[in-house]
């Protein structure tokens, strides 16, 4: 393999495949596309079409003329920061593991994308499985390593079928294995599929996952980069953190500079969902306001309803509300909003969704995810849920909410690791901004969202009822009654107070008392 | 205690299994994931075949089964039925879906029903939030399901196999 075969695949696929230089369709304007640039434009599985994309030429450049230290200044100088959530600066990272003198030395590659609500690693890894193989690749090239993981969660088997083919394809054209290039430089990447665990996103739960143990984390330092994957230095990155390299090198790094901001560079995916009219991912350049991606780009939540929040971080976050529309979405933005970026999932939020619901259900998710080593994270994160059942019951008092905001900080301070510092932030958040509808809960024994069904004694149907059917048909025990294009009634007796009349009707005929 | 797994499979499962990762390095989970994927489940019999082989403790590696919510000890019903609760089909009346579901087969989550014909499975997220709330069942997709369309699911694959 060299660049002459590389140009000549390029040509010859794309002169047979013409649509291949097409753009993509429907983007909204303020859409920018470098992570999913080749995702639903070429085939997945047909490496020429990545090779006519400009792929694989960026590690032919790296290996005929760059050294380790080129890559991770190029990669240095463009500001990435780790799209997995925590913001790291790549190139910092990946200096720690190349000045390691250590004789192996492993990449790993993120693919456990565990957040609730978030799939844009997802569609990368299915979409465009070869460009997170060669930013591995060159990865493994900058720090000295010769081998490299891939650990998907189980959730995603296409992902891993499509990575496997991917592999496969690259070693016969010795994209890997050894001499790569006709160079010295070796690359082996092994896949490895994860069981079911939220928490081995966490880098050393990872690990120990890979390592063939329960995916419990580590006291960090030390950290990966110096000790990781049986105990060498282990570089950790996300799905989409990869995907931006190659285009990094190829275009340097003052092209991925001009998009974003002056501290968090480049473009951001985000998976739109909940209550929102476009849901889809879209990705833009850091830096665009939250009211853009939701307004424009998402088009507002539709079906009448009001925009009330939007959940970012997934379990991890919190809330960005109403006032927060014009701020810059960024990095170190959502952290001072006491949010985060997270993986990039926004779940958006209309009246009808109750904040402290919302914050129980984040902590139901992370009681059970919790590896249960350290104290405060096993426990802690119960007692949270605890409460927050008893305010969502309407058997909370006053107090109740002064205890889950110590507790939170309780958890937040001493736990081991991620998942724990960060599970209180739902609540946190949602105490900070929606503090009236929690004093609802406890003082006026009300849901102002309609949505806690232990305070919420009958459902009833008011005379704006337009006799669509549509509640009838969706009640479980038939227990609703009227003509079409009539009023409809409840029958108390025979209401199990589901809620599914409610959550259907499209005219806001349906109170609750 | 019932046997999951035969003498004769597990003669089997060294040759195709065993003996093929025994050389690398940490094959544990790979191992475990081949059981699970083969039996439906890793039950004690294959821990403590594994263990003999691989000269692991049984404490072990029942300690790696027991932490992973896809391993499970016993096998699951003939469908496998899940109702995503990730955050984007929560919001969209995924709790309700479960509720129905649950009437429906007359059995709680986690639990298989008595015929043996559906195993409600705990779901996480599935990746696919766009098209919230989802079933799936098996591998089948289903999007945007409304509490209306569930015994239409559930009648389509009570027939596949499974006789009442």
């Amino acid at each position: 393999m060299n660049k002459n075969i590389l140009d000549k695949i390029k040509v010859e696929t794309l002169t047979a495949n013409p649509e291949l230089n097409e753009p993509h369709k429907n983007l909204h304007e303020k859409e920018v596309r470098v992570v999913l640039k080749n995702c639903d434009i070429i085939n997945p599985e047909n490496i020429n079409h990545y090779i006519a994309k400009d792929g694989y030429f960026a590690i032919n450049q790296i290996l005929t003329g760059m050294s380790q230290e080129d890559v991770i200044k190029v990669v240095s100088d463009s500001g990435l920061r780790g799209r997995g959530g925590g913001g790291f600066p790549t190139g910092r990272k990946w200096n720690f593991a190349y000045k390691n003198e250590n004789d192996t030395k492993y990449i790993i590659c993120n693919a456990d994308e565990g957040d609730p609500g978030a799939f844009m690693d997802r569609s990368v890894l299915e979409k465009d499985p070869h460009s997170i193989l060669e930013g591995m690749i060159i990865a493994g090239f900058a720090i000295g390593a010769e081998t490299g993981f891939i650990y998907v969660r189980a959730e995603y088997p296409l992902a891993a079928e499509r990575l496997q083919k991917a592999i496969d394809d690259a070693l016969e054209l010795n994209i890997l294995g050894e001499n790569i290039f006709g160079t010295k430089f070796n690359f082996k990447i092994e896949i490895r599929l994860g069981a079911g665990a939220f928490v081995c996103g966490e880098e050393t739960a990872l690990i120990a996952s890979i390592e063939g143990n329960r995916g419990m984390s580590k006291n960090k330092p030390p950290y990966p980069a110096i000790e990781g994957l049986y105990g060498k230095p282990t570089i950790i990155n996300n799905v989409e953190t990869l995907a931006n390299i190659s285009q990094i090198i190829l275009k340097g790094s003052k092209w991925f500079r001009s998009f974003g901001t002056e501290k968090s560079p480049g473009t951001k995916v985000f998976a739109l969902a909940g209550k929102i009219k476009n849901t889809g991912l879209i990705e833009v350049p850091m830096g665009i306001t939250l009211g853009e991606i939701i307004h424009d780009i998402g088009r507002g939540v539709g079906n009448k309803r009001k925009f009330k929040a939007v959940l970012t971080g997934g379990p991890s976050g919190g809330c960005l509300t109403e006032k927060h529309l014009d701020q810059e979405v960024d990095f170190d933005t959502l952290v001072a909003l006491g949010s985060m970026m997270g993986s990039g999932g926004m779940i958006v939020l209309d009246d009808h969704d109750c904040m402290v619901d919302i914050a129980k259900f984040y902590l139901d998710f992370s009681v059970d995810e919790s590896c249960g080593k350290c104290t405060p994270c096993r426990e802690g994160t119960i007692q949270l849920y605890k409460l927050l059942e008893k305010i969502t019951n309407g058997e909370g008092t006053i107090a109740d909410l002064d205890k889950l905001k110590k507790l939170s900080k309780a958890v937040k301070k001493t736990s081991l690791c991620g998942l724990g510092m960060t599970a209180p932030n739902p609540i946190l958040s949602t105490l900070e901004h929606f503090y009236d509808e929690y004093l609802a809960h406890v003082t006026h024994k009300v849901c102002p969202a309609s949505s806690c069904r232990g305070l919420i004694e009958k459902y009833i149907i008011q005379d704006n009822c337009v006799g669509c059917t549509i509640c009838a048909k969706r009640c479980p025990v038939q227990c609703i009654t009227g003509e079409r294009k009539g009023l409809h009634v409840i029958d108390q007796d025979a209401c199990i107070q589901c809620g599914e009349c409610f959550a259907s009707c499209n005219f806001d005929a349906i109170i609750t008392k | 205690m019932s046997i999951y797994v035969l003498e004769e499979q597990l003669n089997e499962f060294k040759i195709e299994v065993i003996d093929k990762y025994r050389d690398t390095k940490s094959p544990l989970m790979q191992i475990l994931q081949e059981s699970q994927k083969r039996y439906g489940c890793v039950p004690v019999e294959v821990q403590e075949f594994i263990s003999k082989e691989m000269n692991i403790t049984t404490a072990k590696i029942n300690g790696v089964v027991s932490f992973y919510s896809m391993f499970s000890l016993k096998p699951s019903g003939r469908h496998i039925l899940g109702v995503c609760t990730g955050t984007a089909c929560y919001v969209k009346g995924a709790s309700r879906l479960v509720e129905r579901v649950e009437a429906l087969l007359d059995t709680e989550y986690g639990s298989t029903t008595e015929d043996g014909c559906f195993t409600l499975a705990h779901t996480r997220c599935v990746g696919d939030c766009a098209q919230a709330p989802v079933i799936m069942v098996n591998d089948e997709f289903n999007g945007k399901v409304t509490s209306d369309d569930i015994p239409k699911i559930i009648a389509r694959h009570r027939g596949k196999n499974c006789k009442k």
